[in-house]
């Protein structure tokens, strides 16, 4: 595997974050596989952004630590970020902004001043153009087809209008290009990337194929208020509402957002919202109204660091066991955490189909790394992908029924839904209720309708395998984990499988139902039992201990907001197991 | 279509009896009698409170939300299928109070949906506390030594959001509340009907005597019902005399009128099977 990774960093307001767009796409283009991941704090100007490629010519699933190539932009960017250069690697920098004096770098560090304003201003007539130079200049030291990246920037600045703005933006990367060709004659092309087989793939986010997975779904109406990291979907659906007609609304706050996915719902129309933390702790009251009423609903919680505003732009994995029990009362649910945006895109197809089936609310529940990174991805298969709206009444049907009980008792819990406009009237009642529908605080309503809701959990569990397994069975270290760290455990297997030991990742994909069996056959009788998460209290460790009565062996924790990278992982591991063996 | 009595439940309501509530659902059933609505393609959609459990007691499709969020449901369900007839009811406590930001954004909106809030100036179901609309000084409950804050004016925050039909009607008037509802059905746009409804168990003050003595209707006077700035004249009138009817109409666009995702049939019609997302799967490439 030949692989290089390229950080840009400055301010924010400098077009960091379109410019890393644009180069790890010119390398996916061309055949080969990126994944991205960004930084950046919460707010407009200033500040210190980040944007990292991985690039490689075989699969990759998430960032690495170390980088080959550093365009600093601020000076900042250079300290803060040299000691993740690797040995032999590069800083492009604007000679005219600052200096780097040699004693500031380690020697192999190779130094690449470019004029990279002069040249912005000189061909683009905008300084803020030093971005595409700077990625026209590190394009300069791989040996890779420049013409994919002309591709690309078309591709952005694409239309009619956007033709001469592409156009510029071609120039003033080819200028970069050619200047480190002509200065830097030793140093071009160093970084050998030769495309196996050239293969059209998909350079997508998590909250990208979320969105897809919902419209594939037949999503009609979804409601949010902004909220980082989950906003770029209200922002991508809303973009296609015309070419999809689906209804983008965004609400007043996210008790609006939630209560209105309800209703169109209760209306018919597969709906959802989506929010992170903050915005979820507003709408837990309303899960349990379409826990009651039995009206499909899907919710996207795309965590960040809380409590309360927390880190609004880093990542954490802190809300599992507050979405297993968020709202008053005792409700069934189902919470799906993807891993990938594979996943994203798959699950959520399944998830309207779930909500509908089982007529229940259903999370899904990702993070800021997993909702904003790029990663490269086959196409999306959709052939096989088949609508299942469950017990919903054609108008038909309703026609036929007689005596309808809403929420009639059944065997498996799940009873005929009708919509407005249909002839089989009921009431959706916040209060409980008996069959009909009608309000009822006798004990015998309760205890049916109660029991009747927590049946369909049953069958939820009976018909979803929420486990996903890799690596070897006789592995010496059983790594334990859910949602987004899959991408960095798979990426630390590659590093454990170098050294020769051999490591099984038991991904967690349905928290709930948590799939209390099969974690207790994978996990007994098993040594090194090791749980990685994303956040301070090991919150799946306790969902396991609650379930099967297992205790993991070590906890591999990470809450300072940032991902963890592959690095991390083996290190971690590597430690505890060494300092086990003392 | 529909009579009187197929709209009425075999269940009778639970409320006091002699409460206001009861002339709105007798109201609310006239109008639907009287626009000939077709019960199954009518929901009417509720909060919390006395006025929540009304959606029971008539027989059209019903939704009881949580407290003070009948609104953003009500909204959705006319969003996803705009060729029902939806009606939210609500009291003071629900919709001015703990829904009072739904209830100015559905205003500024103008989705299709007929708002009629059961105005008691009091928390019934709770057992008497003040009110967002209860008079400044009122003893309750909850503020024994007298209520501090000033009422809300739901008429004239109405106005203020420009909601396209104000209207204030009195539990105690059923015709004239007919009239109102019938109106504001036919009206194109979100419609207000804030109902003067006595809670004859917990205010001793705002009774039907009250206001058989105050109310008089705006229709029997010489008033423009386009004329905004003599509706917040009217809004700020309480006291003595107390105007009820339609405050305010205008024509404008409903939010619905905007989508061009609707325009062609109610997304509750539209085919979900197969959508084709290949040229989305590109746009990744």
């Amino acid at each position: 595997m030949t692989e290089f990774s390229w950080k840009i960093g400055g301010e924010a307001g400098y077009g960091i974050m379109t410019s890393g767009l644009i180069f790890g796409k010119a390398f996916v283009k061309g055949g080969l596989f990126a994944f991205d991941t960004n930084e950046y704090p919460s707010l407009i100007r200033g500040g210190h952004n980040t944007y990292t490629v991985r690039v490689s010519d075989e699969p990759i699933f998430s960032h690495s630590k170390k980088i080959d190539i550093l365009v600093a932009l601020t000076k900042l960017a250079v300290d803060k970020h040299k000691d993740e250069i690797t040995e032999n690697g590069f800083i492009i920098f604007d000679q005219s902004v600052f200096s780097i004096n040699d004693d500031e770098i380690r020697d192999d560090i190779k130094l690449l001043p470019l004029p990279l304003t002069e040249i912005a201003t000189k061909i683009g007539g905008q300084a803020i153009m030093r971005n595409n130079v700077a990625i026209g200049a590190s394009f300069g030291l791989i040996d890779y087809n420049f013409e994919n990246l002309v591709d690309v920037i078309k591709g952005i600045f694409g239309g009619k209008k956007g033709e001469e703005v592409a156009k510029t933006n071609i120039d003033v990367a080819r200028e970069g290009y050619n200047y480190v060709l002509k200065n830097f004659g030793n140093l071009a092309k160093s970084i050998k990337m030769t495309v196996k087989k050239p293969i059209k793939r998909m350079y997508i986010t998590g909250n990208e194929a979320i969105s897809l997975g919902a419209i594939k779904a037949g999503c009609k109406f979804y409601s949010a208020y902004p909220m980082t990291p989950a906003s770029s979907i209200l922002h991508f659906l809303s973009s296609k509402e015309n070419d999809y007609n689906i209804v983008v609304k965004q609400t007043e706050d996210e008790i609006a957002a939630i209560h209105m996915a309800i209703g169109a719902s209760f209306a018919g129309v597969r709906s959802m919202t989506g929010t992170s933390g903050g915005g979820f702790s507003l709408m837990t009251e309303a899960l349990g109204l379409a826990a009651l009423t039995e009206t499909p609903l899907v919710v996207v919680l795309a965590q960040r660091p809380g409590p309360s505003t927390g880190m609004p732009t880093h990542t954490e994995q802190g809300d599992l066991k507050f979405v297993i029990n968020a709202s008053n009362g005792e409700f069934p649910r189902v919470v799906v955490a993807p891993g990938d945006v594979n996943e994203c895109f798959y699950e959520t197809f399944n998830a309207f189909n779930i909500a509908e089936k089982y007529q229940i609310p259903v999370i899904i529940l990702t993070d800021k790394f997993l909702a904003e990174a790029h990663s490269t991805n086959d196409f999306f298969v959709t052939k096989h992908l088949k609508i299942d709206r469950g017990l919903l009444l054609t108008d038909e049907k309703a026609k036929e029924i007689k005596d309808y009980k809403r929420y009639e008792n059944t065997a498996t819990g799940i009873s005929h839904r009708s919509i407005p406009s249909q002839t089989a009237i009921f009431k959706a009642a916040t209060d409980e209720h008996d069959e009909y529908g009608r309000l009822s605080e006798e004990q015998s309503d309760r205890i049916i309708q109660m029991d009747k809701r927590f049946r369909k959990l049953k069958v939820i569990e009976s018909e979803i395998d929420g486990v996903k397994i890799y690596g070897d069975e006789d592995a010496d270290i059983n790594i334990i984990s859910w949602g987004s760290t899959k991408g960095p455990i798979l990426e630390a297997m590659k590093i454990f499988a170098e050294k020769g030991i051999k490591v099984r990742f038991i991904q967690v994909l349905y928290l709930m139902p948590f799939p209390t069996s099969k974690i207790k056959i994978l996990l007994e009788n098993n040594k090194n039992k090791i749980i990685v998460e994303n956040n301070k209290t090991a919150q799946l460790a306790s969902l396991i201990k609650e379930h099967t009565g297992i205790d993991v062996d070590y906890k591999i924790l990470k809450y300072d907001g940032r991902p963890f990278s592959p690095e991390d992982i083996y290190e971690k591991i590597d430690e505890v197991l060494t300092f086990a063996k003392l | 279509m529909p009579s009187f009595e197929e709209l009425t439940t075999k269940e009778r309501p639970t409320w006091c009896p002699g409460c206001g509530d009861w002339g709105i659902l007798t109201a609310l059933k006239k109008a639907l009698v009287e626009i000939n609505a077709d019960p199954t393609k009518t929901v009417v959609v509720a909060g919390i409170g006395c006025s929540g459990h009304l959606p029971q007691w008539i027989n059209t499709f019903g939704f009881h939300s949580l407290h003070g969020r009948a609104l953003p449901v009500a909204q959705a369900i006319k969003l996803a299928n705009h060729e029902l007839n939806v009606i939210a009811v609500g009291g003071d406590g629900d919709g001015y109070g703990i829904g009072m930001g739904h209830f100015i954004h559905a205003m500024r909106r103008n989705v299709n949906v007929k708002y009629i809030v059961h105005d008691n100036q009091i928390y019934g179901l709770t057992t008497g506390q003040a009110s967002p609309t209860s008079e400044k000084g009122f003893k309750t409950k909850s503020t024994p030594h007298g209520l501090i804050e000033e009422p809300v004016n739901p008429v004239a925050l109405a106005l203020a959001a420009d909601c396209s039909f104000v209207a204030r009607g009195f539990a105690g008037d059923v015709p004239h509340l007919v009239k109102l509802i019938t109106q504001a059905i036919n009206h194109k746009g979100f419609a207000l009907i804030d109902v003067l409804q006595p809670c004859v168990t917990f205010n001793y003050l705002n009774t039907f005597e009250y206001f058989y003595r105050r109310v008089y209707k705006l229709e029997e006077t010489d008033y423009d019902i386009s004329n905004k700035e003599a509706a917040f004249q009217k809004a700020f009138e309480w006291g003595e005399k107390i105007p009820i009817g339609v405050f305010y109409k205008k024509e404008r666009k409903t939010y619905e009128d905007e989508l061009p995702q609707i325009s062609k049939e109610p997304l509750v019609r539209q085919k979900i099977d197969n959508i084709d997302i290949s040229q989305l799967i590109e746009e990744f490439c």
